[in-house]
Order: C-alpha cells, then structure tokens, then sequence
C-alpha cells in the first residue's frame, strides 16, 4: 500500500506482492530465482535470505513490483525450480509481516526533542546519539515504517537503510 | 575412396581411444583408487549410457582419460563442433527417449553447447551436458578457458550443477539424469573443475539422491478428469490437439483410444507430429502458422479444444484473445507453469498425458461428431496441400515423392526454414519416433547432426536430414562424425541459393527488399560431400529424376549420403498466418496486396 506522503525513501507499493521461498540452501538458488522475476519484468523491491530453522534449507523473503496478472505464473515458474521446495504469495490477511529500518537524522540540540517525541510515538529506540547525529531504529510492518519516515522528513535524513521484509503465516499455516 | 583408413578409425573409435598415438594401457581400476572423472564415467555406466558426444581440451583431459582408463563400454564419438554434438545427443534422445550426453572442455568448448542446450531446453529434450572446468583455486579470476558456464546456461537448463567437492559426483550424476528425464524433460549440466575430477573420489557409487525440492510425479486428479469428460460429453465440433508431450510421455497409443472412442479429429503441433498418424481419418495434420487449412480452419469453428502435452505457443494461437474464444478451452499438460500461460482455459489437468488419457478415455463415449467430421472433410478436400509439378522444380515435389517412397516409415529430421515446413506439410508422420525438429528454438544447424544421432539410436532405420543451404552450412563440418562412422544418414539439400524462409518474410511484408539473404558462394553439396571418405553426393536438378536420385541414397548405406537438390529459388510456403495475427487472417495463398508488418516477432 502507499501511503500518501511523497518522498523519495518510501518504496513505492503499487501492485506489491510478498512472496516467500522456501528453498534447499545451495549455490545458485538465488541467482534461479531472481532470474524468473527478471525475465518477467518484476522488480524486486526488497529481499531477505536467511537460513531456516533446518540449516539445510534457506528463507527468502521477497518484496516485488509488477503486474499482478502475471503473478500466478511467476510462482509457478519458481516452485517449479528444482531447489524450490515451496513458493507462496502472502497478503496481509493470511501472514504478519514485519520489517526494520535504521534512519539517521541529522538533529542537534534544538531539534532532537521533537526528533525523540516522534520517536517514541513510533516505538523506535535511539541507538546511536551524537551532538549532531541520531539514529533511530523502527520495526514494523512497511507502511508503520513509511509514516515514520513522512514524519521525519522534515528533518535532515542522512541515511535510512531497511531490511526489507520478512513475514511468517498466521495460524498453524506455514509460510 | 580409402575404405581401410575410414575401417581402422571406425575401429579405434569404438575401441575408445580418444587420440591416435596415445595408446594407454589402463591399469584395472579397482573401487578404492577411483578418481572424480572415473567415478563419473562409473555413473554414466550405472545410468546405461551407451554413447558419449564430446570433443575434449584441457579441462577435460582427465574426464576422456577415465572413459579410456576405466574401460567402458560407452562409446565416445568424437564431433567436429560442441553445438553438433549437443543436436547429435538431441537426435538421440527424441528417438529413444533416453538422455543423450555431451563432453566438453571448458571455455569455448562449453559455450559452443549453449545452442543445443537451448535448443533441448525449448523443446522438452533429455540432455546431460558434462563441462570441463578450470581448477576451483582459480574460478572466478579469468583463468585461461574460464568461462562461468553454470552462469550463462542457466536460463536454458532445467538444472545444473557446479561440483565442489570430487565425492558428489555419484550423487550429482545420478540426480542429473534423474531430473533431465522426469516430469517434464530438459537439459542438466553439470560442470566440473578440473582438480575435481582429478582427486580421489571416496564415496559410495549410488548414492541416495538429495532433491528434496523435486518431485516430478503427480497422481491423477480424477476429479479435473470428470469435468473434462463432462465438457467432452457436451461438445458437438471437438478437437484435439497434440502437442510433443504426448510422445514424452509415450502416449500415442492412449490418445489414439481416446479420438477413436470420442471419433474426434485430431491435430498436432509441429513437434506433436507422430503423436497420432497422419495418415488417420481423423487426423488434420499440422496446425499452426504453417499448418494445414483444414486444421486452422477447425480451430476457428471448434466449440471445444483440448490439448495434451502442448504450449498452446504463440506460432499456434497467434492473436490470444482471439484464439477459440467462444469454445471450451482445455489443457492437458505435466508443467502447471504452463496452464493458463498463454490463454486462459476453463478446465485442466496437470499430469502425464498417457495416464491421464487412459483415465479420461472410461469416462467417454462416442460423440456425435459426424457432421462435423463431414464438415472439416470438406475442407480436406477443398483446401488440400498442393504444388505444382511442372516449371521449376519444387521442395514440395520432392518431398511429397519422398514421402511416397519411404511409405512415411523413415526418420525425417528437419532443419529450420522453408523447408522445414514444407517438410512438415508432405512428410506424413506415422512413427512416433519419425519426425525431429527444432520447435522453440527454431535452431538452424540443427538437422543434420540431429539425423546423426537418430541414426546412432536407431542404425537400420533410414534416417533422412531434410536441411537448407543456409542450416546446412552451419553444422556440416559433422560429414566427418557421419563418414568416420559409416552413418547412413541421407541429407537432402534443398537448395534454393537464399535463406528462404527470411526471404519469404521480406518480400511480403518488407516490399520485396532483399537485405542478408542471399546465399551466392554456395559450395557444390555434392561434390563437397565426396571430399569425405566414404560418404556420396548426387544432384537433382529436374522433376524427372526425382524418384532415381532418391531411390540411390536409399540404396547406398556405407556412409552419408548428400543430395543437393537445386530448387526453385523464390518460392513462398504457404498456408500462412502472418505473425501476430489471428488463425481467420489465414492467407492461402500469395497475397494480392501489400501485407502489413508482422506484429509478432517471429
Ligand atoms: C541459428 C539461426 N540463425 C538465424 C535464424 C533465422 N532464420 C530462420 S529461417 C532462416 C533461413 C534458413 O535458410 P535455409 O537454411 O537456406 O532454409 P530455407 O528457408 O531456404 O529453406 C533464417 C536465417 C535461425 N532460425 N537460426
Ligand atoms: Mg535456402
């Protein structure tokens, strides 16, 4: 979803699909993948790779920008790689998903109160306080984290640097 | 001619030396002493392969040293290029429906294969492609003949495999041949650095598998069986349309019960060509851009199409929302990436053709689909295949005469263009094993060493390479694998001096301007064809000889044969459905007025 605050940090999120890939963790995976996205035309927003619970298999968490009418496809054409154990678009509905954001805000003394109220309205703790600097860390779902960056845009924003998504299935589902 | 040399290679090359001069007494290898390459060739034998295509390099060396060191029985057959024995093992693996395997160096000697792993990717084909590779210390940093070939076939194989450590080569191998030959059939390769295959190799020779991501089988879903039986049970004018997985699967025999109970007509695509007889009442021959009348035109009036083990592809439906829009759309097929890919479809079911077919055939009955069969015979009758015989002398005669000399019983393997299609519209296939052509990829080159490993698979069948000048020239340097070989393979050139079939495109819808098509500097087929041992070349330049000049390739079955047959040279195939556009913009014959440019791109 986009939110309505334009600026350039947010992803912009139309016909945004989060899919995630339950893979067997060997050389090449993630190139096979992206290679079925790229050929399709689909973006991919954000990603995240991490090893699942059984080290022998991987997590990706991906984020991606395309036409929704070739979706079903490009899941079929990732389940179908040999590596691919399971491949499943997630909505909101059906998964929680979460992602985290480092922002740091160039803020001295006369700004960093506001900066700090902001903060905690969001739940973000300060992990890095300079004279001239702070970082604030936030996680959320993408659009909690959206708003927090419109809010702060006001401010100097030297760097934001996001995870990118990860989800889990609700319920007794897996992802 | 010097039948000795041409006898002594042919020993040495069943013996299995790779290079004359280098005679290696192999030491008996036992178990524990395996190196990575002997264990590897120890997979291949545990696979039953029979025959090896390949051509070596450094990266290699030790790889051709074990087929010489383990003594196998599998033959290494030595190419002139990598691409001819990439067709060579494509040929092989049609005909037999076994992989065919290819050996190469690293480098140019791997990227020399991409066309034919292209080639078997595109159209479903079951290949092993093994690479030589630099030694792993050096991946990655431009080492002499490094080329990242996991990297660039991996768009066109169905797997691959980069080997890390020497004892996964048991496991590698078997699971390469596992994934290239089930579920829907494709090209594995497997690349490995030399100092790989080089070191010991300690592991047990059968190793458990370890795909836990693939599982090609998939019970029949009798449910989706009903609904199509359902569907089938309403239809008045059904058709159905065969694709090359009907000859994957082996299922020719199932879908000859199902259109006979139904008494519904039957298509197929070009590669679908021996799924059902074309010499079969029902059947409708070839669809598609240059498919027959009758069978376009019962695509535009069917109120059902069902297609097993097609990809329903763009050279078949043209225009997608146009393509039987108003009947039921069905899709038989083992790939459910490729259900509602193309066209959406109102039933489907996902599975092997010949189980499917045998399921859905006891829940039907016969259709009443006299009418409708009476209705496409006339269009048979009023838009049939034809040519004329007298002025120039035509591809069409000569492959029509053909035809009627083989009785459709040959092997015919085609190279891509005019001739091909016309080959395509006279060749009747009736074998399932009968007909070998480049369908997705459209590869020219790939016909006559396609033939070659056709006439590896099957030695006492006559095996005919219908090829162009343009394709020709692009993989005939294999003269040299068919003559050492004694391969009767007869190649028939037809030659019409262009690259016809682009050609043809140019004059209808670019004005007649000719740009890169003409082909002059043409070499004399045959006459090139004696320059090699033991192989023969005839020319046919008039209809009168057409039968005789045949009728002595078929009968000289010491070596290849070379008919360069000097044809018409602007001559146009025809039916045609321009690119892009719709089955009703179906042109019959050449147009009266200037043609708008394709919108699709091929
Ligand atoms: C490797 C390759 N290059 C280019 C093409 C494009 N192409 C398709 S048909 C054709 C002409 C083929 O000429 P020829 O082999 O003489 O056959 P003809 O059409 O004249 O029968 C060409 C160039 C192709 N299919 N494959
Ligand atoms: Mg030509």
């Amino acid at each position: 979803m986009t939110t309505s605050i334009a600026n350039p940090h947010i992803a912009q999120s139309t016909g945004n699909h989060t899919i995630s890939v339950y893979v067997t963790n060997k050389p090449g995976v993630l190139a096979r993948i992206a290679q079925v996205f790229a050929r399709r035309g689909y973006n991919i927003e954000s990603l995240v790779v991490s090893p699942a619970m059984d080290g022998q298999f991987s997590r990706m968490t991906i984020g991606l920008s395309g036409n929704p009418e070739g979706m079903e496809q490009i899941i079929k054409q990732t389940s179908k790689l040999i590596d691919v154990l399971r491949c499943v678009d997630h909505t909101d509905e059906d998964a929680v998903t979460k992602e985290l954001a480092l922002v740091k805000i160039g803020a001295g003394a006369g700004q960093r109160a506001e900066v700090l109220q902001i903060g905690e309205h969001f739940g973000c703790k300060t992990v890095d306080l300079t004279d001239t600097s702070m970082i604030l860390q936030c996680t959320g779902n993408s659009e909690k984290i959206d708003a927090l960056i419109g809010m702060l845009g006001k401010f100097r924003i030297i760097e934001l640097v996001r995870t990118g998504k990860v989800l889990m299935a609700r319920g007794d589902g897996l992802t | 001619m010097s039948t000795t040399t041409t006898e002594s290679k042919q020993k040495r090359a069943s013996s299995n030396a790779p290079t004359p001069g280098l005679e290696v007494k192999g030491p008996a290898v036992s178990k524990q002493m395996l190196d990575g390459a002997q264990a590897l060739v120890k997979g291949l034998e545990r696979e039953g392969v029979e025959y090896i295509w390949g051509l070596s390099g450094g990266a290699a060396i030790p790889i051709f040293d074990a087929i010489v060191t383990t003594g196998t029985k599998i033959k290494l057959v030595l190419v002139r290029h990598e691409q001819g024995a990439t067709h060579i093992a494509d040929g092989y693996a049609r005909v037999t429906g076994r992989p065919g395997v290819v050996l190469v160096t690293s480098g140019p000697g791997a990227t020399n294969t991409v066309t034919g792993i292209l080639t078997a990717h595109m159209d479903s084909v079951p290949m092993v492609v093994l690479t030589g590779q630099t030694i792993s210390p050096m991946l990655g940093k431009d080492a002499f003949q490094e080329a990242d070939v996991f990297g660039i076939t991996m768009p066109v194989v169905k797997h691959s495999y980069l080997v890390k450590k020497t004892n996964d080569i048991p496991r590698i191998v078997k699971e390469a041949f596992h994934i290239s030959n089930t579920g829907r059939p494709g090209p594995v390769l497997i690349d490995i650095p030399k100092d790989i295959s080089s070191a010991p190799c300690t592991a047990e020779l059968d190793p458990p598998m370890d795909l836990p991501g693939y599982n090609p089988v998939i019970p029949v879903d009798k449910a989706r069986v009903m609904a199509i039986a359902e569907a089938l049970r309403k239809a008045k004018r059904p058709v159905l349309l065969a694709g090359h997985g009907v000859l994957i699967s082996r299922a020719w025999d199932s879908l000859r019960r199902l259109a006979e109970t139904l008494q519904a007509p039957v298509t197929t695509t070009l590669l679908g060509k021996g799924a059902f007889p074309e010499n079969h009442p029902l059947s409708l021959g070839m669809l598609g851009m240059h498919g027959t009348a009758y069978a376009n035109k019962a695509m535009v009036e069917c109120d059902l199409v069902m297609s097993i083990g097609s990809r329903y592809d763009d050279r078949i439906i043209g225009q997608a929302p146009k393509f039987c829009k108003d009947a039921v759309r069905i899709h038989i097929d083992i790939d459910a990436a490729e259900i509602n890919k193309m066209i959406r479809v109102h039933h489907w079911c996902v599975g092997d053709a010949g189980e499917i077919l045998d399921e859905l055939t006891q829940h039907v009955q016969r259709l009443d689909t006299n009418d409708w069969l009476n209705h496409l015979n006339g269009y048979k009758k009023k838009f049939p295949l034809k040519y004329k015989k007298y002025g120039g002398l035509k591809m069409q005669y000569i492959l029509d005469e053909l035809d009627k000399l083989t009785g459709c019983n040959a092997i015919i393997s085609t190279d891509v263009g005019q001739h091909q299609m016309w080959s395509a519209q006279f060749n009747k296939t009736t074998r399932p094993d009968g007909w070998l052509s480049s369908g997705g990829a459209g590869t020219m080159g790939y016909g006559f060493p396609a033939a070659i490993g056709a006439q590896f698979a099957k030695p006492k069948d006559q095996v005919w390479a219908v090829v162009g000048d343009g394709g020709f020239q692009m993989t005939m340097c294999e003269l040299a694998t068919a003559a050492l070989h004694k391969l009767p393979v007869k190649v028939l050139v037809l030659n019409n001096h262009y690259l016809g079939m682009v050609r043809q495109w140019q004059e209808l819808f670019f004005d007649n301007r000719e740009s890169g098509v003409n082909l002059e500097g043409n070499p004399d087929f045959a006459k090139l064809a004696e320059c090699y041992p033991g192989a023969k070349g005839f020319t046919l330049k008039r209809g009168a000889d057409i039968r005789k000049i045949l009728k002595r390739a078929m009968d000289y079955n010491d070596g290849p044969s070379v008919i360069n047959a000097e044809v018409e040279k602007a001559d146009n195939v025809y039916p045609m459905i321009p690119a892009g556009r719709a089955i009703e913009d179906m042109i019959l014959e050449a147009p009266k007025y200037k043609m708008e440019k394709p919108t699709g791109s091929t």
